[in-house]
């Protein structure tokens, strides 16, 4: 039983909430479900200033937008934190449906984007200016595109694993991620820093949590029958 | 056909002649301290050359329409002494032209580019790359971090690669993609480029200045006008070179204060 967390900004992710939406019926099986959060003191998240490309800053003038490389929430919550079962999986069928990425007020939406290997990845740009893609890839092969101005979507896929960073060409703080994964037992934090990983079989589950500044954790995890299991993590932050 | 020929010069000679004496297509209000004497030097060039190109353009049409339809294969007078003397006479008058507008324009170009700065500067570091300008302050301690060109980390914003966990200077730089300045206050920037030659052009400051990859360039000047102007590089860098802009935002120094105290604030 494949599961799959979808991840949908609400707005156009101006520190808006990332909602978890599992399936509407729980699917059989285990759960591990807990909160990301940090100790200690984490970077400022800090506005960014899109004055070099005059549509982009209007559409943000009266609520510039914040970097997100750590983003955090209410209670020490850590928003945009990858948690997935990193060994133990029992297999997870391939998914198909395509997942979208935007670019919209020169932003990368969703900031972490989560992909199976083959999985269609369509990319928009929403924008009233050209975007230029350019995913870094080091184990599928690299590319960059141009996207000018009502282009179609492009129509993209990776083939193998990989936590890609993706950067903008032509605007510099643009930054966002391809996380390729096989396992479908993923999630992404949103601002509560909540995950629920779900329809897990009876077994053992290595879980890890990667966050993009403060690396990976893992916790092993072994869960039967239909039992729910809660797990935490807590990155240590520091200013700098 | 040699007439036709000769209304043709003539025409184009005007009008184009027309073009520069009006300023139709010229360059944007000066709004530095020593863009006049760009100016100057500027008018002085197209006064020279553009009174030896009507001159020559005129003897050209008069030539034209005087002899050009001449059909008894006459020549009309040789040059004394053939083709080789006309080439060196040539040659010497406009590198004679050349030469002194060169000796001349240097001055100027040297009392701009190869003076040092007033001591008084503010200074501002300028870091160019593919395909943004990004400007950073010392901040409230007065002092620049290092830079660590393998911390540079655009999503964290850390364009300069400073090392603030380390180096205690590096905390407060304020780092700005767009190069806010004082009114009538010497401005010192230090160019940078992180991958390859871009350029610094603000034409309103009657500034051009390359940066190229492993230099350090200094770069002065004096803003004299408020007012928000556009910064452009004009060396070809790339697929976004289009797209590689920023702006000068001159403000008058009791604004620019606040304008800094509120950034020395968010960092």
């Amino acid at each position: 039983m494949r599961v799959r967390d979808l991840m949908l900004v609400g707005g156009v992710g101006l520190g808006g909430t990332a909602m978890m939406i599992g399936r509407a019926a729980t699917p059989p099986g285990a759960t591990i479900s807990g909160k990301v959060t940090f100790t200690g003191t984490p970077p400022k998240m800090k506005p960014i200033d899109m004055a070099k490309e005059p549509f982009c800053a209007r559409l943000h003038a009266a609520a510039p937008v914040l970097t997100e490389n750590v983003t955090t929430g209410p209670s020490d919550a850590l928003r945009w934190v990858l948690v997935y079962v990193s060994a133990g999986d029992q297999g997870s069928a391939p998914a198909t449906e395509t997942v979208r990425l935007d670019q919209k007020g020169c932003q990368y939406i969703p900031h972490v984007l989560v992909v199976q290997p083959n999985q269609p990845l369509d990319i928009y740009n929403d924008d009233s200016t050209s975007h230029n893609i350019h995913p870094l890839a080091k184990v599928n092969a690299e590319w960059n595109k141009s996207q000018p101005i009502g282009a179609p979507p492009i129509h993209a896929k990776w083939e193998s694993p990989e936590f890609i960073p993706v950067k903008c060409n032509v605007h510099p703080w643009m930054h966002g991620w391809h996380l390729v994964l096989t396992t479908s037992h993923y999630a992404v934090t949103g601002e509560d820093g909540a995950f629920r990983l779900q329809g897990l079989p009876p077994g053992k589950y290595t879980i890890t949590a990667w966050q993009e500044q403060f690396g990976t954790q893992s916790q092993d995890v072994t869960v039967t029958g239909s039992e729910t299991k809660s797990v935490s993590f807590v990155f240590k932050a520091t200013p700098y | 056909m040699g007439k036709l020929f000769a209304v043709v010069v003539t025409i184009i000679t005007v009008v184009s002649t027309a073009i520069f004496i009006a300023h139709t297509w010229w360059l944007p209000p000066d709004i530095s301290a020593h863009g006049h004497a760009i100016d100057r030097q500027l008018s002085e060039t197209m006064i020279s050359s553009g009174v030896l190109f009507v001159l020559s353009q005129l003897a050209l049409a008069l030539f034209a329409w005087r002899f050009g339809d001449r059909e008894d294969g006459r020549r009309v007078k040789p040059f004394p002494g053939g083709a080789t003397p006309m080439v060196v006479f040539a040659a010497v008058l406009v590198g004679a032209e050349i030469l002194t507008l060169t000796l001349v324009g240097a001055k100027v170009w040297a009392g701009v580019f190869q003076t040092p700065p007033d001591p008084n500067s503010l200074q501002i570091d300028v870091q160019a790359e593919q395909f943004a300008f990004y400007f950073r302050y010392p901040g409230p301690d007065g002092r620049f971090g290092a830079t660590h060109p393998e911390l540079i980390n655009e999503a964290s914003e850390n364009f300069f690669g400073l090392d603030p966990a380390r180096d205690t200077s590096a905390r407060d730089d304020i780092v700005v993609p767009t190069l806010t300045i004082p009114l009538n206050r010497p401005i010192a920037l230090t160019l940078r480029a992180k991958d390859v030659n871009h350029a610094f052009y603000v034409p309103e400051l009657r500034i051009q200045q390359d940066f190229v990859p492993g230099l350090t360039i200094p770069l002065h000047f004096t803003a004299t006008q408020t007012g928000r102007y556009e910064i452009v590089c004009t060396q070809l860098c790339g697929l976004g070179h289009y797209n590689m802009r920023a702006y000068i935002e001159v403000l008058p120094q009791a604004q620019f204060d606040q304008w800094l105290k509120d950034k020395a604030a968010q960092q």
